[in-house]
């Protein structure tokens, strides 16, 4: 099921369309670069809203009450903190453990559930990244300094319109009586589209 | 990140402790990003784009129960201003508009949008 479609083509919205158009010309114009443009919008990726995603998280990881609710309704979970998406998307949190790990993919911005998770990152929505991650999780997950043991299954979720997904990482050793608050600190974008683990806090110290 | 302090004294910009942009959605962070590189490209002095996206701003009717939000105000400036400055034309726009809504439709979804002629 996790390939399956329920669109058989993408929209745009008039705003992203209005963007979409003002990038091209400036662009066929010669003022601004592409590369150099998603450079810059990744200096702003930590700005919009990651942290709402992480605390989600967080909650889950100290709550068991609140684990069963995200894990049975996560749009309505997510809600009760607080966050709603604009579009009311549809939400499900799908939870790694030791037998399986969970990635999600989905090349649109508009079915990337950034209220949720913050600016998408650059590569996120590049063809290759999407395509090699249906083919070879293991291998992509590798490059971003992930290895997985051979016998943990890794699971690939393709966000459709209707419903986008929000990895639960597993809570890192050595976080027993933290608050949530400080578990969110460990909660990166990455690690809830499943391209990262939770930071280690044994390193997270260090930089703190 | 920091802004420089010209970027900081825009009108009412959005702005985090840190003194760094906040946005409520991505493409506020590129149609920002967008404004600074066509400053940076010469297109326009930032007081200039202050005064645009001033007298768009200065439109809000405090009365009315749906206003726009503060990057719906920026890109109206931002299209104003580049039209003002002879960059583009509203026709020219709305062909663009046009071409990507119809490279969305003929695009499955979950593959990238892209707008073939510009070979992206």
């Amino acid at each position: 099921m996790s390939h399956d479609h329920d669109h058989d083509h993408s929209e745009l919205s008039d705003i992203e369309l209005r963007v979409r158009a003002l990038e091209t010309l400036l662009t066929e114009k010669g003022y601004i670069d592409p590369p150099a443009l998603d450079e810059l919008i990744e200096t702003y990726e930590t700005k919009i809203g990651p942290k709402n995603g992480a605390r989600v998280v967080a909650k889950a990881w100290t709550d068991t009450d609140y684990h069963a609710r995200l894990m049975s309704d996560a749009t309505s979970a997510i809600a009760e903190l607080g966050f709603t998406g604009r579009q009311g998307e549809h939400m499900v949190a799908v939870e790694n453990t030791s037998g399986v790990h969970n990635m999600v993919v989905c090349t649109l911005c508009s079915c990337y559930p950034w209220t949720v998770l913050g600016l998408p990152p650059v590569w996120y929505k590049s063809a290759p990244y999407r395509s090699r991650a249906v083919r070879d999780p293991r291998g992509v997950l590798k490059e971003f300094g992930v290895t997985l043991p051979e016998e943990t299954e890794i699971k690939v979720w393709d966000s459709t319109a209707e419903v986008r997904y929000l990895v639960i990482p597993r809570r890192p050793k050595g976080t027993e009586g933290w608050s949530e608050e400080r578990l969110s600190e460990l909660v990166t974008r990455n690690s809830m589209i499943g391209t990262a683990l939770a930071l280690d806090p044994s390193n997270q110290e260090e930089t703190a | 990140m920091t802004l420089p302090d010209a970027v900081q004294a825009t009108p009412r910009l959005p702005l985090d402790q840190d003194g760094g942009p906040v946005f409520t959605a991505p493409w506020e962070a590129r149609v920002f990003a967008m404004t600074l590189k066509a400053h940076q490209a010469g297109l326009f002095s930032w007081g200039e784009w202050a005064e645009t996206l001033g007298a768009e701003l200065a439109k809000d009717d405090p009365a009315d129960t749906n206003p726009l939000n503060y990057y719906d105000h920026w890109l109206n400036a931002f299209e104003k201003i580049l039209t003002a400055k002879d960059v583009t034309g509203a026709h020219q726009l709305a062909e663009l508009k046009k071409a990507w809504d119809e490279a969305a439709r003929a695009t499955p979804h979950g593959d990238p949008i892209e707008l073939s002629r510009i070979g992206r």
